[in-house]
């Protein structure tokens, strides 16, 4: 299957999983490319989960230089928000 | 001036139109409205008021007083005596030496005083000349900083943020990277490409913004994402996993449980049953399951999927194939290929690391293909000139080994299972022979040539990789079709077999009668020996029910007879040990592959002595037993207290 189309279905099969509610794909900038939310609620989560995670990842390497995040999870009352952010450097999968 | 307003009290609509009066100081100049309109000019001169404008001096020439013309206008309105001595000036370079020499060990202590006498000045300099001439030239006292991107700080350019430690490092990365391409340019171009395409995948957005965003970058944190939504849907079997241990096992008296863990299924494979189980050995958290059928009439086509523990809702890898697969093996060096066997009679090798869905390397019918299905196949150390090679057997009776040279699958015929005494005259003098039908095989694990073979017809055979005609010896094993045999992990002379005659046995190969024969009341698909200790082996019948045995603890029956599927409809047909883990895989005719844990009873592991990993029993316990059941020796490990 080429690389699109696995990554396509890959991201359905996360949507269709049992106790997820939504799910956003953002660039570089924090611009949402791809979710499965209105727009107004999309672009207050891009904006907010944009931000935090940079701040998160940028304390990450401040600490240490050659380490990098690679998962964020934010437990709440009601929910839980996962972040998977791409990584920059060449990561050994 | 100061004015005020102020209101009488009196009818209220016409309160602010109540006049108001003007209050004068009583001292203010009175003036006529013509004086009020005069004008007066004020000239600003930069004259000083304060000058005195009619200063004399006395000119001898004229023997007068003169006025003088021009008189100094400058008002100083502040002045302060600094310190600030110039560089070059005698002071200054005096105070210069002294500040280089003050680091030596012995310093000769100069007069900083304003007005310096002659006198010493010359001493001084003299003693700062010995001191310079004594020691080396002394150390500068900073070297002229270098200003780059990072540590140069103009005060009209520098902005409030600092730059984070890890952009610098990153940037350095970068450089590094840079210099290392241009290195590997003179090497080949087409390995520059390639790397130039990879890091562009994981490089930021903002230096490619002209390309579109490309979903394609997100497809490792994708599939993290995947995983840890699984990881929370199925927490509470993660943490069984993990953490459990069934603490009612102290109460049961040796007997042990399985726990089941995940259930990993595709919608594909719903009609297909499982064929073929294995652990990859790279990557413990790995197996391949392969799906065919195994009913005569019912073939279709075969799926061989890959899946992962951390991901139990989807497969990671799927191949499809248009006859069933029989069997698969990983190769041991090379944990991205697979070897696996069709019902029709073909072998193909899988590569992982390709995208495709077809296989690398396939048999044909010209390649020398087995006219049955393959039932086992097994890979071997590479060969003299380092190809890869692996060997399959089948029901027509031929163990072949394959050899991948140049891309190509090569044959050769290892061993024809011949069954005794039934050579036939056939026409104009040929001998016939009839084949006997192998149905499974498994090399010695030390022992390079040694392995046996497992036939329809119930007989085991000991061969020899070197002699092509002859079997080193004969079993009489099973009155049914022998489905598996495998050697022990440690003991070097024993090994297990079943078959769907019920039992199981366990054998010594320089002994013709079994060690020890087991009865499960059901056709018996699959044994393994657990990878932990010697005398631990499971076996699955055919009615559902997993059977794991420890010699060690019990010898004549089952530590945990557990139903693991729950339609009565179902046949288990394979198990296998995790390596690492304390977890089995069970597959069904039904496609689906189940996970258990065993209990800690399962798992007991018996003192070592001195760290012996190899465990051989003692031949005194044996002996007594020996003679009890047919002079039988046991192969197991008893601590001896």
């Amino acid at each position: 299957m080429t690389l699109i189309a696995e990554v396509e279905e890959t991201l359905k099969r996360i949507q269709a999983h049992r106790g997820v509610v939504a799910t956003m794909v953002v660039n570089a900038e924090g611009i949402p490319i791809r979710t499965t939310l209105d727009n107004s609620t999309t672009v207050q989560y891009a904006g907010l989960l944009h931000q935090l995670t940079m701040k998160a990842r940028s304390t990450v390497r401040d600490i240490d230089p050659q380490n990098d995040l690679t998962f964020l999870r934010i437990r709440s009352k009601k929910h839980e928000i996962m972040v998977a952010p791409v990584l920059k450097t060449a990561n050994p999968f | 001036m100061q004015t005020y307003v102020s209101t009488e009290a009196g009818e209220g609509v016409d309160e602010w139109a109540a006049a108001k009066t003007l209050v004068k100081p009583p001292d203010q100049l009175e003036l006529t409205e013509a004086e009020l309109k005069e004008e007066f000019t004020r000239i600003l001169t930069a004259n000083n008021p304060h000058a005195p404008q009619n200063i004399v001096r006395y000119s001898f020439k004229k023997r007068t007083y003169k006025p003088i013309s021009y008189v100094d206008q400058m008002a100083v309105h502040f002045s302060l005596n600094g310190n600030m001595i110039l560089k070059d000036s005698d002071e200054g370079r005096r105070q210069k030496i002294r500040l280089s020499t003050a680091v030596g060990s012995h310093c000769s202590i100069f007069l900083q005083a304003a007005g310096e006498e002659e006198a010493e000045e010359s001493g001084t300099a003299e003693v700062a000349e010995a001191a310079e001439a004594e020691e080396p030239p002394p150390p500068r006292v900073k070297e002229q900083k270098l200003a780059n991107q990072f540590n140069f700080i103009e005060r009209a350019s520098g902005t409030l943020n600092n730059p984070m430690r890890w952009e610098i490092y990153d940037a350095y990365v970068e450089e590094l990277q840079k210099i290392e391409r241009s290195k590997e340019k003179e090497k080949t171009k087409a390995q520059i490409a390639k790397r130039e395409e990879e890091k562009k995948k994981g490089r930021k957005l903002t230096s490619l913004e002209s390309q579109s965003d490309d979903i394609t970058k997100i497809s490792k944190a994708a599939k993290i994402m995947e995983r840890m939504v699984n990881q929370n849907t199925f927490d509470d079997i993660a943490q069984d996993f993990k953490y459990f241990e069934d603490a009612s096992d102290e109460y049961r008296d040796q007997q042990g449980t399985l726990l089941p863990l995940w259930k990993f299924q595709y919608d594909k494979t719903k009609r297909l049953a499982v064929t073929a189980i294995s652990w990859n050995p790279k990557y413990k958290d790995l197996f391949a399951v392969g799906y065919g059928s195994y009913d005569f009439m019912k073939q279709g086509q075969g799926m061989l999927l890959l899946y992962t523990m951390k991901n139990p809702s989807f497969p990671e890898y799927v191949f499809s194939s248009e006859s069933g697969i029989m069997c698969l093996d990983f190769h041991h060096d090379h944990p991205y290929l697979v070897a696996v066997g069709f019902y029709d009679g073909n072998v193909a090798i899988y590569n992982l690391k390709k995208a495709t869905s077809q296989p690398s390397y396939k048999s044909s019918a010209k390649s020398g293909k087995h006219t049955e299905p393959v039932w086992q196949v097994k890979w071997q150390k590479d060969d003299m000139d380092n190809n890869l090679n692996f060997f399959s057997i089948s029901s027509d009776g031929r163990i072949v080994s394959w050899t991948l040279v140049k891309n190509e699958l090569v044959h050769t015929d290892v061993i024809k299972l011949s069954v005794e005494g039934t050579t036939m005259q056939g026409p104009e003098g040929l001998q016939l022979q009839t084949l006997g039908c192998g149905t499974s095989f498994d090399f010695h694990k030390k022992i390079d040539y040694l392995f046996l073979v497992g036939t329809e017809e119930g007989k085991i055979y000991k061969c020899s990789k070197c002699y092509s005609s002859q079997f080193l010896d004969v079993f009489e094993a099973h009155h049914m079709a022998v489905d598996s045999v495998s050697w022990n992990p440690y003991h070097l002379k024993v090994f297990i077999s079943c078959s769907s005659d019920w039992t199981v046995k366990i054998w010594d190969h320089t002994v013709k009668t079994p060690m020890f024969i087991y009865d499960l009341n059901s056709a018996v698909g699959d044994v393994a020996w657990s990878p932990y200790s010697s005398t631990v082996f499971a076996a699955v019948t055919t009615d559902g029910k997993a059977h794991v045995f420890d010699l060690s603890i019990n010898k004549y029956e089952a530590l945990c007879t557990q139903l693991v599927v729950a339609k009565k409809k179902n046949k288990i047909t394979h198990i296998q040990f995790n390596p690492v883990y304390p977890i089995v895989i069970i597959g069904d005719e039904r496609g689906h592959v189940t996970s258990l844990k065993l209990s800690p009873n399962l798992r007991r592991m018996p003192k070592e002595k001195k760290g012996q990993e190899v465990k051989k029993g003692p031949e005194v316990e044996i002996a007594k037993l020996d003679k009890l059941l047919n002079l039988v020796r046991e192969p197991e490990s008893k601590a001896e207290k």
